[in-house]
């Protein structure tokens, strides 16, 4: 299927002015900045909503079929729709799980009655999808995860921990990694993958209180937990490649994700444009000399992460150690937004002390609150020590 | 905007002048080679830069009608950068910018001097004249008889270069004078010891020497092309600090992966692995700006965007590749404090590098202008 520039360019014009009509008010209460920070029925509810409204509008999962929930266009669509949310600075399209990861990964390789089950009611957030990888004893070696599912008849029988389950305490459903097999040689080999109702008995969710007092992520407890047989996707010990599979959906409309964005993208501009007013020694903060080189060391960072997508993409400029940029992305872009946050603090001067819920708090407190949420990046999925050792011995070579 | 234009494409001229140029490098320059030259006069092998000038590198830059190739500053990054992963010297950096302010200055009028350059005259560029890259006001003048007076400093290839183009001061106005070694008096170069071995520089006394009006470019855009060619040589040098990043940080890996200590190789040990991958992170993001600048800088006057391009480029590649070359003698131990271990090289190019067309802090403040007012 070829689009034309032409199709495009109406389209961009088109999504563009129904964002700008449609970007909601400011709620009155601080909305998530990631899907990670889903903490409240209120914010949850707002996100719902929002995602409805923009599905109704055709502008999530357009490049689904038609016979569930999407439009069957061209991928380029959804990537200019992204692209435009991110623009207009729209809420998140918090139902990241089912959107990008179990979502495509269904329509990839799921039967007929699975897609008819669950993509929709993706699309519309009817159904909240979570992800159950992590457990308390294996954060970064997922491969060892110890989860057990046990085929009984027409069921698999649960038992064990997961953690860091993002609305675990809203999902309906999870994607679940699990050890059929504990006897493999390889570990990986002894993993399945299921899509599990989270809403059955056996499976309990104690919601975690984050480092910012509020509640994001869940530990999600299965005690002989029955789910139907036919909730394993593949076959028994396929857990891991397909567990893999779902990484690549990351990429985008073009790799098969519905689309929306997981995080409104905060810039140090952004940033700059909030200071206006402060004062430091009785000048504007913007003329400190120090905190100016600060400012110029966060936009060449920012710069730096923009420029190294577009020499990824060129194969003569990104062969000397190759994979470097790719691997190495999520350490940047979550150490830059890590560092970032905690200057946006600092150039506060005294404001920077208040917190959420302080009603002289700047923007309510925001710049603060991401910044303790930043460290969910730096962490998740992989600490940031974890992938500097994943880039020290994929990329450079280094022995273990 | 603050982050602005962030083009970034590699023509296809770039991309075969990078293969040519590394393998050209790789060839002539092995570390070996590169130490040969540490102690010589010239500091490169003339047979090389002789080969250099066959390549046609000398007029990359330069227009078709002067014998260049015409493909503009843009495709000079490759080869610096290949240079510079090699610690080949040679004066094509001086020449290329000398030729770059004489074109950018004079254009058409100096035609034949540019043809000289293209076809492997050897220029320099004269231009600072104290410890302060900043300074726009040049203390060397020219009176109203042509005749100099004045000291430039840090003149690179002074020695071999056989015309200077020399900015000064002439009653209040900016002007290039174009001086060629024979009019020099003897005695007036004296060579500086320099921090890199592989680079030469010298102090160079005008005083006395005569220039004839055909040989003075004067005009309001002279302004501007010395300080468009202050930021090209910001980015020449930052695509050399580049390259010398990479091969630098390949040093120290090699090194990691032979060297045991505790029964261990000591790559596996984080405190080293670590700030590895720093380096590495921060060379990737070298190459991201300087091709970056590659893209938006071209013949003209540069713009808002190419200037804080070559300053961004400037700002990161020499503040890595000191870090590179820092952390490669640390990380060979006692093999690291020797003259015989290469870390030494780097961590002297990077010295030197910095020192050119201003340090990291120098173009950060510049930029802190242009960002932020």
């Amino acid at each position: 299927m070829s689009v034309s520039e032409l199709e495009l360019t109406e389209f961009r014009a088109e999504v563009s002015a129904w964002m700008h009509e449609n970007n909601p008010k400011d709620p009155g209460f601080l909305l998530p900045q990631t899907f990670m920070e889903v903490g409240d029925e209120r914010q949850l509810e707002f996100l719902r909503e929002w995602q409805h409204k923009v599905w109704a509008a055709g502008y999530l999962g357009m490049a689904w079929p038609e016979a569930y929930g999407g439009r069957g266009a061209d991928p380029a669509f959804q990537t200019i729709a992204d692209q435009e949310m991110r623009r207009h600075a729209v809420p998140i399209s918090f139902n990241i799980i089912g959107l990008g990861w179990a979502g495509p990964l269904i329509n990839d390789i799921g039967t007929t009655e699975e897609k008819e089950k669950y993509l929709k009611r993706i699309l519309t957030a009817e159904d909240v999808w979570c992800q159950g990888f992590s457990e308390p004893e294996n954060g970064s070696d997922l491969g060892n995860a110890q989860t057990r599912a046990v085929r009984d008849g027409d069921e698999y029988v649960i038992n064990g921990q997961k953690i860091w389950t993002t609305m675990g305490n809203f999902a309906q459903y999870m994607i679940l990694l699990a050890r059929t097999n504990p006897d493999t040689p390889r570990k990986y080999d002894g993993l399945s993958f299921f899509l599990s109702p989270m809403n059955i008995a056996g499976v309990e969710t104690r919601p975690i209180r984050k480092l910012t007092g509020e509640y994001g992520f869940t530990e999600t407890f299965f005690t002989d937990a029955r789910i139907p047989a036919d909730c394993l996707m593949g076959e028994e010990g396929q857990g891991w490649k397909i567990a893999m599979q779902t990484l690549q959906y990351e990429r985008g409309a073009e790799a098969g994700a519905a689309g929306g964005q997981m995080m409104v993208r905060v810039t140090v501009e952004d940033m700059i444009n909030e200071l206006q007013g402060v004062s430091r020694d009785e000048a504007a903060v913007l003329e400190d000399p120090l905190l100016r080189d600060e400012l110029v060391r966060a936009v060449m960072e920012e710069k730096s992460q923009i420029l190294g997508v577009r020499r990824g993409a060129i194969p003569g400029l990104s062969s000397d150690y190759p994979g470097s940029l790719l691997l190495s992305g999520k350490l940047r872009m979550s150490e830059s937004t890590r560092r970032m946050r905690q200057l946006a603090i600092k150039l506060q001067g005294a404001e920077g002390a208040l917190y959420v819920g302080d009603e002289e708090a700047r923007q309510g407190g925001f710049w603060q609150r991401a910044y303790l949420n930043s460290f969910s990046a730096t962490i998740g999925g992989g600490t940031s020590q974890v992938q500097t050792n994943i880039v020290a011995e994929h990329v450079l070579g280094l022995p273990k | 905007m603050i982050i602005g234009n962030t083009t970034l494409t590699l023509t296809e001229e770039q991309g075969m002048l990078m293969d040519v140029a590394r393998e050209f490098c790789r060839d002539k320059s092995p570390v070996s080679a590169v130490r040969e030259q540490l102690d010589t006069e010239l500091g490169y092998d003339a047979g090389v830069w002789k080969e250099m000038i066959a390549l046609g590198w000398t007029g990359i830059a330069l227009p078709e009608h002067c014998g260049g190739s015409g493909l503009g500053v843009s495709a000079l990054v490759p080869v610096f950068e290949a240079m510079g992963r090699a610690l080949l010297g040679t004066p094509l950096l001086t020449t290329s910018l000398a030729a770059q302010l004489v074109m950018r200055a004079a254009g058409a009028a100096q035609e034949s001097v540019l043809a000289d350059i293209a076809s492997g005259k050897i220029a320099t560029l004269a231009l600072t004249e104290d410890a302060d890259w900043g300074r726009e006001h040049f203390a060397v003048s020219l009176d109203k008889n042509g005749t100099l007076s004045g000291m430039k400093r840090f003149v690179p290839d002074a020695a071999v270069a056989e015309l200077f183009v020399v900015p000064v001061q002439r009653e209040g106005e900016l002007v290039i004078a174009l001086v060629g070694a024979s009019q020099l008096p003897d005695g007036a170069i004296r060579p500086n010891t320099l921090i890199d071995e592989t680079k030469r520089a010298a102090n160079v006394d005008f005083t006395g020497v005569r220039v004839d009006e055909n040989s003075v470019i004067s005009g309001e855009q002279v302004a501007n092309a010395i300080n468009d060619t202050r930021l090209i040589g910001a980015l020449l040098v930052a695509a050399e600090a580049t390259g010398s990043a990479g091969a630098c940080l390949d040093t120290i890996v090699e090194y990691l992966k032979t060297r045991k200590q505790f029964g261990k190789l000591i790559g596996s040990y984080q405190a080293l692995k670590h700030p590895t991958v720093d380096i590495l992170i921060d060379t990737d993001s070298s190459r991201s700006f300087i091709y970056h600048a590659a893209t938006v800088v071209g013949d003209e006057t540069l713009d808002r965007d190419g200037e804080i391009a070559c300053r961004m480029a400037k700002a990161q590649a020499t503040d890595t590749l000191l870090q590179a070359g820092d952390r490669a003698i640390q990380f060979h131990g006692g093999m690291g404090f020797t003259y015989e271990c290469n870390a030494q090289l780097y961590l002297r190019r990077a010295q030197w590098s910095q020192q050119q067309f201003g340090d990291a802090q120098h173009h950060r403040t510049r930029l802190a202008k242009l960002l932020l007012g």
